[in-house]
């Protein structure tokens, strides 16, 4: 095998593990969009706000610390304790239910029957506003993530594939983290559909899915289901904003991942859980191939925008993304 | 009592329909456009001129190319950073190619190769819907932005990766470059303005404003009645990005005057234009003055006060910026979807009646 072929190989592996984490932000939009038909735009952000709670419950910040100080002329900034991660995790959730809740009771009750596009507007709103409190809360410097997951390339993994080329490959550069990223999708993956497909609230919540007027009329609670609904997507985040954080520091460009598992979606359709996955895989797959190959020739770059394209060509000759509901429209 | 077509009587076809048929509304439109021919630019400083002014007329510009295509066509675009982008680089790219001929002649080519460009990104806006096509020009707008980073023919091969508008005259005063004055960058936005206003307005309400309009409230409806969607579509596209061209190229030539593109006409830009129509009311020139202003003046205000007011540092005073930014348009999707052009239309119902309400 040739070297080049084997570079080949690496790129695409890479582009697997990156298109998991991909895929893992595409989750939480995929839940809130087939439980209400709300687009929840903000989900980057909520990924960004639960890793910034959590490095700021780890390392005992003041939340709102800037703002006291302002107000007070205080100079407060430190508890001056440290918080395990599992509780500082667990902290984080409760507050992820708690945003949940607020969410559903401020913003999505009243917007109830309106159209889809509005609710889409107010996520943004929404996204905008939950930046503003994350970085009035811990500050807006980057941060850096540290939960006790592995980290750096994975020697085992290189010792073992070096065989394969010739003395200028020194085997697989994969990085330990984007494998136990990889990992923790898949029991994610399945333990989502094993609470949608065995469990009571799981049931509740595809028939709302389903149809919301025929759920309310069978005593399904639809505000219990949203806020349930919501933490899931909280909790979906904030595995996301842990893997990404870990991976690149906890800072703005995190919410802007929200961006990259738009195509994502798109590819996979909206609806469907397995579409997300194997939407990011191809994505990820597919923007790692075409700047390893084409990039080099066109300036390089191109992971901005290759997505998109590669989503809008798609699209054109089949709207629904791939396991989307087919789309049927009546006058 | 004044806002009332009592005693208005109209006695030919053309009176009828006029663009302001009730005389209060038609005095207050000449009212506003003597002072701002008349009186502003005597007045203006450069301080208001850059943080307030000049930002507001070419975001307005802008709100009504993105409201044709949203608001009247029911196209959900998130690519408009990168269509101002166009603009913009297609106006550098003539400045310095054809530098005798007169600058306004090269914004309005701006805007219509910027429509070109738009009609290209629109065609998948007839196989895709909605979210969908809401992400698919998204694929503009990051496409664009990369092409304007990475070709250095865009940029003239300059060492800095930036363009910079090199001084160009009107009438003998210059519009472009580091001599301009603030009026005449207020005076040449202005003229833009009323111009563009002035064409949305018509076109919206003439034949090829309707077939918008139908395909935006039941495309397959509206295919039924007649209406050619492929028509329609395209024709929203290039009207919209036409504008929005214009803006592009007068945000880069006279108010920037240097543009770096990734900064300037990034993602956040098509959110901010997208927010003041939101704000400003879908499906309303009103609105997207009103939405331009609003979003304008609001950090403005907000700096004045927690900077200059209260004293705080600026970093901090951006992120409140965020809150209020995030929950003002919540608050306003909830209590009041159709923005600030209804609270005025529903303001001009009461003044009709008032001050004897039955």
């Amino acid at each position: 095998m040739t070297d080049q072929f084997l570079f080949g190989v690496e790129v695409v592996l890479n582009g697997l593990m990156a298109g998991v984490l991909y895929a893992l932000v595409a989750l939480g939009f995929v839940l809130i969009f087939k439980a209400s038909g709300i687009f929840n735009y903000a989900q980057g952000v909520m990924a960004l706000f639960a890793a910034l709670t959590l490095v700021g419950i780890m390392e005992g910040q003041v939340p709102f610390a800037h703002l006291i100080n302002a107000i007070f002329g205080t100079d407060v900034h430190y508890f001056g304790w440290n918080v395990p991660a599992l509780a500082a995790i667990l902290l984080t959730m409760i507050l992820m239910v708690f945003f949940a809740w607020a969410v559903n009771h401020f913003v999505m009750r009243h917007l109830v029957n309106q159209e889809p596009i509005i609710l889409f507007m107010a996520t943004i709103g929404l996204a905008y506003f939950l930046e503003g409190v994350g970085d009035l809360m811990w500050g807006s410097e980057i941060k850096k993530l540290d939960v006790g997951l592995p980290q750096g390339a994975s020697i085992w993994v290189e010792e073992n594939t070096a065989f394969l080329g010739s003395d200028n490959f020194f085997g697989f550069f994969i990085d330990k983290l984007d494998m136990v990223a990889a990992l923790v999708a898949a029991v994610l993956v399945i333990a989502l559909v094993a609470f949608a497909q065995y469990t009571k609230q799981g049931r509740a919540m595809r028939a709302v899915a389903d149809d919301h007027q025929a759920a309310l009329s069978v005593g399904i609670s639809l505000n219990f289901i949203w806020v349930l609904v919501w933490s899931l997507a909280g909790f979906v985040a904030l595995v996301a904003g842990i893997m990404w954080g870990a991976k690149s520091g906890v800072q703005f460009s995190l919410s802007l991942i929200a961006l990259k598992a738009l195509p994502v979606l798109m590819l996979g359709g909206f609806t469907s859980i397995p579409g997300a996955i194997v939407g990011g895989l191809i994505i990820g797959v597919g923007e790692k191939l075409f700047e390893f190959t084409i990039g080099p020739m066109i300036g390089g770059a191109t992971e901005n925008w290759f997505a998109y394209v590669l989503a809008l060509l798609f699209l054109v000759f089949r709207p629904q993304g791939l396991f989307g509901e087919k789309i049927i429209e009546r006058v | 009592m004044f806002y009332r077509e009592a005693g208005d009587f109209k006695t030919s076809y053309v009176d009828d329909s006029q663009t302001f048929p009730i005389a209060f509304d038609r005095y207050r439109y000449y009212f506003v456009l003597v002072i701002a021919f008349g009186i502003i630019p005597f007045i203006i400083n450069d301080y208001w001129a850059n943080a307030v002014m000049v930002p507001f007329l070419i975001y307005a510009i802008a709100a009504i190319g993105l409201n044709i295509l949203t608001g009247y066509c029911g196209q959900v675009s998130l690519g408009t950073g990168g269509f101002m982008a166009v603009g913009g680089y297609a106006c550098y790219k003539l400045m310095t190619a054809f530098p005798d001929v007169s600058i306004m002649v090269h914004l309005l080519l701006a805007g219509f190769i910027t429509a070109g460009v738009g009609v290209l990104f629109g065609l998948p806006s007839l196989r895709i819907k909605g979210f969908y096509l809401a992400v698919a020009t998204l694929a503009a707008q990051f496409f664009l932005v990369w092409l304007f980073n990475k070709v250095p023919w865009f940029y003239n091969y300059s060492a800095s990766g930036q363009i910079s508008a090199p001084e160009r005259f009107v009438f003998g005063v210059p519009v472009t470059g580091p001599n301009v004055e603030a009026w005449a960058k207020y005076m040449v936005c202005l003229v833009f303005v009323t111009f563009c206003a002035w064409l949305a307005r018509n076109l919206t309400r003439g034949t090829i404003g309707r077939s918008w309009m139908a395909i935006r409230d039941m495309d397959i409806a509206a295919e039924i009645i007649g209406v050619n969607p492929l028509k329609a579509k395209l024709t929203a596209f290039a009207v919209s990005s036409f504008f929005i061209g214009i803006a592009g190229a007068l945000l880069f030539a006279v108010y920037l005057g240097a543009v770096e593109v990734g900064e300037v006409y990034g993602i956040n830009k098509s959110f901010l234009v997208l927010f003041m129509i939101i704000i400003g009311g879908l499906g309303s020139i009103f609105g997207a003055f009103a939405g331009a202003a609003f979003m304008v003046l609001l950090p403005v205000a907000l700096k004045n006060i927690l900077v200059g007011g209260l004293g705080w540092d600026t970093a901090l005073a951006t992120h409140f910026e965020f809150v209020i930014v995030g929950a003002l348009i919540v608050l306003f999707l909830i209590a009041e979807p159709h923005g600030l052009a209804q609270l005025w239309k529903l303001a001009k119902e009461k003044l009709r009646l008032w001050p004897f309400p039955h």
